[in-house]
């Protein structure tokens, strides 16, 4: 895959608030074209709203108060409601967890797949027709002339979520934003749409940031690897040494709450003791603290995103112990 | 309703008989009104002095009187088949339009929020407290009686009932993730409100809509009857029914005829509006 001088996506020191908590905290990260970037984390880490600002989707409430995202080189965060809405759905693109609740229940899928043409491209209905049905076969949508004439109440959940990948494509977007795709599918559909999804940005070319909180989509699919916890990223970089040798104590501790094959039966599930403490409630320093079990004196101060290996940073001041963390 | 399962199926599921025959005479009202030159057995308006306030069956020079004749003799059956005419287009006319435009101030009000939703359904709420009858009674005595002016009333009368129930279902669909979706796809407000909200709201506001035409049709006979709807000689059911009122102890034909039409076409109508509703409605789909 070759990556571009001008990165697809850059987002620079962002800085999100919520009624006076930040949410997001100094946040960067950028992506190539063609790459996939997966963001984990627990709820409520920031993820979503990360994701989400960059189409100017934040909620209400929501205020960026400084930083920078670029896409494809251009500064987004100066522009209107109508700039924005020209990029949506046109060079950047994002699909929703619920396939099912994603699509218009009256209206035919075939219909809703060449909306965004038909927006975007003033294409006519019987121009874009064409080009939508090539798009859901691409999908691997079987007789997609047939399908586009039915409405979503006819497919199932994997081919609604086929049709709002066709939809979220048609365009050939620059970026795709995946809102935890798989989450509300059955496991076996889930692995045909993360291999739909890998095939898919050889072929249109889109980076993808995908937000999830399982482990095992982002090893399955992704490039790169942000993990997030409360508003700021703690670890980042390539998925191979982070998966292999993580450098934060929560990153260590998410891979390990993956149950395993091997081991003795019965064995309790592996948690990551406490709960995400609410923005009000994050504590000086590093915001991990009190749940790590490596915290100490140090930990009150905010440890930098500090580089660990090629392309591989982590924010923890104990990041030579993490190996050791059993 | 029992819980407990029952083997046949739910009687309201069916496109049956049972469910629809209202719809039948309904059907037969719409067909009477278009077809009413052709129905009539005489002019409306044709009067004939000498066989004034006959019992039906009478035959009285050139006239058969089936239903009777009224006070200037001309013949009821005539005069309640083109009476249909006046209640199926006033009630037509301003169930579109009071639907039309409430439906779309309810989706407007309640997909843009902040003021716009604000103003409107405050405006709203100031129209429901307010008698509709007594709403409609100074705007006709204001603006003058006409089959247009009541049309105009009504309209201006109704409107709120659709704006109401627009309202609380485009709140529900809009938090809908498609309409999110469109909508940040670069889907204009009118785009979204009529592609991807008036559709999904459509089935609840023709329930509405449904129900509204029988109060409308009650509605026009009611300004009718007290002399501000359609003016004379024009027939109305309201209007025959007024007359009729001075002779009701002698000619009970006059009044009593015309009341029956409506009080059959308004039933109908409702119950239809009920099959309609049930049919809509998910728990019995």
């Amino acid at each position: 895959m070759s990556v571009t001088d001008v990165p697809v996506l850059a987002i620079d020191d962002l800085v999100i608030d919520i009624g006076g908590n930040r949410i997001v905290d100094h946040v960067s990260l950028s992506l190539g074209s063609g790459r996939i970037l997966a963001i984990v984390g627990e709820s409520g880490c920031g993820k979503s709203l990360t994701a989400l600002s960059v189409l100017g989707l934040l909620p209400k409430a929501a205020r960026i108060t400084g930083g920078e995202i670029r896409l494809n080189g251009r500064d987004l965060l100066p522009l209107g409601e109508a700039a924005l809405s020209d990029i949506r759905g046109n060079e950047a693109t994002i699909i929703f967890q619920e396939p099912v609740a994603s699509l218009n229940p009256l209206m035919r899928v075939g219909e809703q797949v060449e909306e965004a043409l038909r927006l975007h491209r003033g294409l006519s209905a019987n121009a874009a027709r064409g080009e939508a049905i090539a798009m859901m076969a691409r999908v691997g949508i079987p007789d997609a002339s047939r399908r586009a004439r039915q409405y979503p109440f006819e497919l199932s959940g994997g081919m609604c979520q086929r049709i709002m990948i066709a939809a979220a494509l048609i365009c050939r977007p620059a970026l795709l934003i995946a809102d935890e795709p798989t989450t509300a599918l059955d496991v076996t559909i889930q692995a045909q749409i993360l291999e739909l999804m890998r095939d898919l940005r050889g072929d249109v070319g889109s980076a993808i940031v995908l937000i999830t909180h399982d482990m095992g989509v982002v090893a399955d699919l992704a490039d790169d690897v942000c993990v997030m916890y409360g508003g700021r990223i703690v670890e980042s970089g390539p998925v191979e040494p982070i998966f292999a040798a993580p450098r934060h104590p929560y990153t260590k501790l998410l891979l390990a709450t993956i149950p395993t094959l091997q081991g003795q039966r019965k064995m309790t599930l592996r948690t990551i003791e406490g709960m995400v403490p609410s923005a009000e409630s994050w504590p000086d320093g590093c915001r991990f603290r009190t749940r790590c079990p490596l915290a100490d004196e140090a930990c009150v101060a905010t440890p930098p995103l500090a580089d660990v290996g090629p392309g591989h940073a982590a924010a923890c001041w104990h990041s030579a112990d993490v190996e050791a963390l059993a | 309703m029992s819980a407990v399962a029952s083997p046949r199926p739910h009687p309201r599921q069916g496109f049956g008989l049972r469910r629809w025959w209202p719809l039948a005479i309904v059907a037969l009202v719409v067909l009477a009104a278009i077809f009413a030159p052709w129905l009539a057995p005489y002019d409306p308006n044709q009067q004939n002095l000498i066989g004034r306030l006959k019992p039906p069956g009478t035959v009285s020079r050139a006239f058969h009187y089936w239903l009777g004749s009224d006070e200037l003799g001309r013949d009821v059956l005539s005069r309640i088949i083109y009476g249909s005419r006046v209640s199926l287009v006033v009630a037509f006319a301003s169930v579109i339009l009071s639907g039309t435009v409430g439906t779309t101030l309810g989706m407007i009000a309640a997909y843009r929020r902040g003021w716009t939703e604000t103003v409107v359904m405050r405006v709203v709420d100031v129209f429901l407290s307010i008698p509709a009858v007594l709403l409609a009674i100074i705007t006709v005595a204001v603006l003058g009686p006409s089959l247009v002016n009541v049309i105009l009333v009504l309209a201006l009368t109704r409107w709120p009932r659709y704006a109401r129930i627009a309202y609380s279902q485009t709140l529900s669909v809009a938090t809908m993730p498609y309409v999110r979706l469109a909508a940040l796809m670069g889907a204009g407000a009118t785009r979204v409100l009529f592609r991807h909200v008036l559709p999904n709201i459509i089935g609840a506001v023709s329930v509405v809509a449904t129900l509204e035409f029988g109060l409308m049709v009650l509605f026009e006979a009611g300004l009718s009857f007290l002399g501000l709807g359609v003016q004379p000689p024009t027939a109305s059911w309201g209007s025959m029914l007024s007359t009729g009122r001075n002779y009701v102890a002698t000619a009970w034909w006059v009044a009593t005829l015309p009341g029956l039409c409506l009080f059959v076409l308004v039933l109908a109508v409702n119950l239809t509006g009920d099959a309609v509703r049930d049919r809509l409605d998910p728990r019995f789909r």
